[in-house]
């Protein structure tokens, strides 16, 4: 019982991994850049949750859906005025202003609301549910995590499935000169991924402090990490690869933590994604792609 | 005489090496002249060191990233061994050796070498993958090694060196001495002043990058930079020059590491975390891919920035940011790359002509030689 009661906390924990690695998946499959600043969006995003809540008082559900919106904003410019003059540039390039834009974001965050810690306000509350006479505890907070990430999940499989902009998203992905020359408008669509992956992560941001409730300006930059990884895991680029990697870090993580050793959790998660990329170099559900000479 | 001179200006690479060694020895001398006169504030004086490792961790990773053509985000995981395995030793040491220089050095040559095994263990599968998942597994191996140093007890008694990577089952008897103490790292090193040292293990750095770059190694490994497969078809062993490329700046970061720890009293293994190794990616993109010149003013210049923006104080690592991409969208902007490529031409026109004129002098003197005879 108390396995199940590890991997079910490793899910939620893997599913906040999996919304945040569908961020970075879905701008690597179009724009093919790391976007390292997502962990800080993430994090932003956080922090207007945390003010709409904590300070204004305002209803949850409005407190989210306007720290979507900052966020959407917020990775729409990012993509305008960094990214977007960077696009011929080489992809090193690209990832060193990336990398300044994390930089920014995370020092901006420390003017504008100090790095003290503030304590993430409980919205969803401790409660759980007692299931085998109490001897599984699922939290509330557990289960709204699995939900939202599996309607998210769902959403975007429909949404690249059978929308127009979501079929414009995958042909940019396959090839962007081809789509071009169909009448696709390439920049609107890169930005529009950006809106995507920045909502999503305004999401992940709320449930992650949520979770954890410490919010600090540097909150978001090891779970970006760890769900980059989970992406690379999945294989980059995928969706689904995303939604598979996350969860799959998020049980390995906890699994360690609980059987292996607290300190060595993180070790055990990096050392099964070097063995996952020896045996699968291009991730668990990456496409294979033959070498052209 | 004459053909003396003419050696030396013909070699075009080799001049602008001198030029590298003539820049890192002439900021060492005027360095030295400011302390003399003690123009050099106490915050810069601390620097010293730090920028010495910095310049020898981005000369290195430009190896990596610029000769070898492979992005790498863990190279502080080799500082980190080099670092710590060098600190072990020469604390070991310390009652053998009273002597802080000679135990300094021969803890540089075990950092580098056991930096250097861990990339070769880390070499062999990261180096079998390509592009961005590579950098992926180099980022985990940077995790997993801190991770690891972190949980690391390492001590020394009569009985010998004790090592255990379980904090309760570590156990030193009456009167040992804690080297690496898990989390919180090794303490009680005595510290040494390396400037001198730090200069001189730069300049050796470059020197054997530059000659290696220069060799037949060095040429092989860069035809495998720019294009793998054509390499393989005239029989270039993939394998054995990125592992040799590879393991090379491996050994350069561990010896920084090194001169790194010698410059501390006590030391974590958290320094070494992904930020460290983005920022020496950091200094090798911005002094450029491949440029070894680049990459020494670049590292010496991006360490004291943030302490030079110290009157801005809250602003200043927003600024360092804001400098960063700044300095990316300028430098790729088309409109200025097509300027710069008009001066260029028009430079490389005027030098043309110049020569032209030249030789045209040389012939007419010439004939006129030839008439007077």
């Amino acid at each position: 019982m108390l396995f199940l009661s590890n991997v079910i906390n490793g899910l939620s924990l893997g599913s906040i991994y999996a919304i945040i690695a569908l961020g970075y998946t879905m701008v690597y499959g179009i724009a093919k850049m790391l976007n390292f600043a997502h962990g800080d969006v993430i994090m932003v995003g956080a922090y207007i949750c945390f003010f709409a809540i904590a300070r204004f008082n305002l209803n949850p559900i409005i407190g989210i859906l306007l720290a979507m919106v900052v966020c959407t904003v917020l990775g729409m410019t990012i993509e305008r005025f960094a990214y977007k003059p960077l696009r011929q540039a080489p992809s090193l390039a690209v990832l060193i202003t990336a990398i300044g834009m994390s930089y920014f974001l995370q020092n901006m965050a420390q003017l504008l609301w100090t790095p003290n810690i503030k304590v993430f306000p409980s919205v969803v509350g401790n409660g759980a549910i007692k299931l085998f006479d109490g001897q599984l505890t699922i939290s509330y907070i557990a289960l709204i995590t699995m939900g939202a990430c599996v309607v998210i999940m769902l959403m975007l499989s429909l949404f690249t499935g059978n929308s127009k902009m979501g079929k414009a998203m995958r042909a940019c992905s396959e090839d962007k000169g081809a789509a071009q020359l169909m009448g696709i408008n390439v920049n609107t669509t890169i930005s529009m991924t950006f809106a995507i992956g920045s909502a999503l992560a305004a999401i992940a941001g709320f449930l992650l402090c949520s979770a954890y409730p410490n919010l600090t300006p540097t909150t978001g930059s090891m779970p970006g990490i760890k769900a980059f990884t989970a992406a690379v895991f999945g294989g980059i680029g995928s969706i689904p690869g995303a939604f598979v990697g996350g969860l799959l870090l998020g049980v390995i993580e906890i699994l360690a933590a609980a059987y292996i050793s607290t300190e060595l959790s993180d070790a055990v998660v990096f050392m099964v994604l070097v063995v996952v990329l020896l045996v699968k170099p291009t991730g668990l559900l990456g496409k294979k792609i033959s070498e052209k000479v | 005489m004459k053909n003396v001179q003419r050696k030396i200006s013909l070699n075009k690479t080799t001049k602008s090496n001198f030029v590298t060694y003539g820049i890192v020895i002439a900021a060492f001398v005027i360095m030295e002249i400011l302390m003399a006169a003690g123009m050099v504030s106490s915050l810069l004086k601390g620097l010293l060191v730090p920028i010495c490792v910095y310049v020898i961790m981005a000369i290195s990773l430009n190896l990596t990233v610029g000769v070898l053509g492979e992005l790498s985000l863990g190279h502080a995981g080799f500082m980190s061994v080099g670092a710590f395995s060098g600190a072990v030793v020469s604390m070991m040491l310390q009652s053998v050796i009273p002597d802080a220089i000679p135990r300094l050095l021969i803890s540089l040559v075990v950092g580098a070498i056991f930096a250097a095994i861990v990339g070769v263990l880390v070499g062999i599968p990261v180096l079998r993958l390509n592009g961005d998942y590579l950098a992926i597994v180099t980022l985990a191996f940077g995790e997993i090694i801190k991770s690891l140093i972190t949980n690391m007890y390492i001590g020394l008694d009569e009985n010998g060196l004790h090592f255990s990577m379980i904090k309760q089952k570590f156990e030193l008897a009456e009167g040992g001495k804690m080297l690496i103490d898990g989390p919180i790292g090794l303490s009680g090193m005595r510290k040494v002043d390396s400037f001198a040292i730090g200069i001189v293990l730069i300049l050796l750095c470059l020197m054997i990058i530059f000659h290696l770059v220069n060799s037949k190694s060095g040429r092989a490994i860069m035809a495998l930079r720019d294009n793998r497969i054509a390499a393989e078809s005239v029989g270039i062993n993939v394998t054995k020059y990125k592992m040799m490329g590879f393991v090379i700046s491996a050994a350069m970061a561990g010896a920084a590491g090194a001169l790194f720890a010698s410059n501390y009293s006590a030391l974590q293994a958290s320094k070494f975390d992904f930020n460290t190794s983005i920022l020496v990616l950091v200094f090798v993109v911005l002094g450029g891919l491949g440029n070894m010149r680049g990459s020494v003013i670049a590292a010496a210049l991006l360490t004291v920035l943030p302490e030079l923006l110290r009157a801005f104080s809250d602003y200043r690592m927003l600024a360092y940011a804001i400098v960063l991409i700044g300095i990316m969208l300028v430098t790729h902007n088309p409109a200025i790359a097509d300027r710069l490529k008009q001066i260029k031409i028009k430079q490389y026109k005027k030098s043309a002509d110049r020569k032209a004129a030249a030789m045209e002098k040389k012939m007419v003197r010439q004939t006129a030689k030839k008439e007077g005879k």
